[in-house]
């Protein structure tokens, strides 16, 4: 079959004659792949800031398709059935599965030895994402194995397009639980930083969760477009000062609710402190540059709630803790678990409350795909979500 | 879904600050060689170029002045251009005549590397010459019924911004209470 693979720093290809993955357990599924995206996460990879990829690695882990084929044990799925599948991986069974957190599943990360040493605990199994969670192969590809497929898979109803389902194995939910992680109220500021995709679904959940007041922080203008087209207030930090908008906004109190939607690669700001992690990062003694995360800890009304949906891999330096602390601040994070959400989420779309196509840019197929994480990578040609058709 | 877009000239965010930062760098060597002209001119070389160098510290901090007052920067750093090569030709001469010629060669590489770093500051500011494609993603709401009509529609009741939920005073610290509901 055909696959984008890792080869190394900046080396995504899409080869040609990759093995197909066949059944290795009996609750196992083989799936299709009809639709397939590119994730913000995905360029950690291929930029080489998350440690852990090897030579050959798969590709991807938002994508849907058809089930070819079931194994033995999986009473869930039957061949021909239309799928989104989750990008994390869940047993189902064990303790935190059962508790709903499903993207700390204790028992689907096949290297958790590995996640042990790096995180103190295991965490889920991810598709396409480093030995550290499972080394699963992806889904940039023609087929993928999908275990534990009477788990996660959510089998869309016919009538619904690939490109308003697609979305609901990752950004979708993940913006969806980065709002709800705010308990959002009625007279609630809510405060975005970044409008990349999972941005865009954030900003579409604390409308619908009822926020009176939703911002969204970028310098990309065409984004801005976006986030203003789904209800935001936008602040371009290229062109105004972020805090003095946001004490205009709230009246100098600050807001309630602050989400980073950026994670790792926020460098967006060429300032002082952002030079600093730089050559941090280049020294390997630490992993992300956490720009957007001092802002947040900074801005946040006292007693506020910071929500931090972006991924960091690593160690983080020279955060205002002090201020976290004294202010009195609660924060939520963590991998969606995405089980969770996918079921109320589909009849949210099924409903028309929200059809998540919008944020699609580019559509292209599979062979086209190392040249669109470039596109997507530097923002270029207004690229906000590359879908690829295998 | 098809995209809108448009043709705009773009201001160059990244070459406006560098040029901002230029305009710091112009001020704080003009201010040195305003100040101790003498230490300056035997240090690089240049002994009996007192004057010259003083009338060098006023131009940089003329165009450092601009550079910073200004909305169109691009001239300022052309001039800054002029003024690299009169430094690197001055340079050149104290090098001919080899007073201190550690200290000389020193001062040519660092001043290529400012001119460099000019040279760079004005590419950049020459691209907002060009208009570029912006893509308008105005009319992608990602609500079908609009963004107003859906505030609050996954609140509890009937799904109006006025069913969001709506802790306040004391109830709020309550929900944290051990006997909470
Ligand atoms: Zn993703
Ligand atoms: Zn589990």
């Amino acid at each position: 079959m055909r696959a984008l693979r890792w080869h190394g720093k900046k080396d995504i290809r899409c080869d040609n004659h990759v093995p197909d993955p066949s059944i290795e357990d009996p609750r196992d599924a083989i799936v299709k792949v009809s639709s397939c995206a590119i994730c913000g996460s995905d360029l950690h990879l291929y930029d080489g800031f998350m440690p852990g990829m090897t030579h050959g690695d798969i590709m991807g882990h938002e994508f849907m398709g058809e089930v070819m084929e079931v194994g033995s044990a999986n009473k869930k799925l039957k061949v021909g059935d239309r799928v989104v599948v989750p990008f994390t991986i869940s047993c189902g069974e064990c303790d935190q599965c059962q508790r709903g957190n499903f993207s700390v599943c204790e028992r689907s990360n096949r290297n958790a030895k590995l996640a042990d040493k790096m995180f103190g605990h295991t965490t889920a199994g991810l598709f396409g994402y480093t030995q550290l969670t499972g080394g699963y192969d992806g889904g940039q590809a023609e087929f993928v194995r999908v275990p534990f497929a009477d788990v996660g898979p959510v089998v869309v109803p016919d009538g619904m397009t690939d490109e308003q389902a697609l979305f609901l194995g990752d950004i979708f939910p993940t913006g969806w639980q980065a709002a709800v992680q705010c308990d959002i109220q009625r007279t609630d500021t809510v405060v975005i930083w970044g409008a990349g995709p999972v941005g865009q679904f954030t900003i579409r959940s604390a409308i619908l969760l009822g926020a009176e007041q939703v911002v969204c922080i970028d310098n990309v203008p065409e984004r801005l477009s976006m986030a203003r087209a789904g209800g935001a207030i936008t602040i371009n930090f290229d062109e105004e000062s972020v805090i003095e908008r946001l004490n205009e906004l709230t009246k100098g109190k600050g807001p309630e609710k602050c989400i980073d939607a950026v994670g790792m690669e926020s460098h967006a700001a060429r300032s002082i402190d952002a030079m600093y992690d730089r050559v941090k990062q280049a020294a390997m003694m630490e992993t992300g540059r956490p720009h957007v995360l001092r802002e947040m800890m900074y801005v946040c009304r006292p007693g506020g709630t910071l929500s931090i949906p972006g991924v960091y891999g690593g160690l983080l330096d020279k955060l205002p803790f002090g201020a976290a602390m004294n202010k009195s601040l609660t924060f939520r994070m963590g991998q969606t678990h995405v089980q969770r959400w996918a079921d109320d989420l589909l009849k949210r779309i099924q409903d028309g409350q929200i059809d998540p196509s919008f944020v699609i840019t580019h559509t292209a197929s599979l062979e086209d795909g190392p040249e669109l994480y470039k596109t997507f990578r530097d923002k270029h040609d207004g690229c906000v979500k590359v879908v690829l058709k295998p | 879904m098809q995209r809108k877009s448009n043709q705009e000239y773009r201001n160059n965010h990244a070459a406006r600050k560098a040029a901002r930062s230029l305009g710091w760098l112009s001020i704080g060597m003009g201010v040195a060689e305003l100040l101790m002209p003498r230490a300056l001119a035997s240090t690089l070389g240049l002994p009996g170029s007192v004057g010259l160098l003083r009338l060098y510290g006023l131009r940089e901090i003329a165009t450092g002045v601009g550079l910073l007052m200004t909305d169109k920067p691009a001239p300022w750093i052309y001039a800054r251009l002029g003024g690299d090569a009169l430094d690197l030709a001055t340079l050149g001469v104290a090098a001919q005549r080899g007073y201190e010629p550690v200290n000389t060669s020193m001062a040519l590489g660092a001043v290529a590397a400012v001119t460099a770093a000019d040279f760079a500051c004005a590419r950049g500011l020459r691209q907002e010459k060009h208009p570029v494609t912006v893509f308008d993603y105005g009319d992608r709401s990602g609500f079908p019924q609009g963004a107003e009509k859906m505030r609050g529609r996954a609140a509890t009741g009937q799904g109006s911004s006025q069913d969001a939920p709506q802790v306040s005073g004391m109830d709020a610290a309550n929900r944290e209470a051990p006997n909470r509901p």
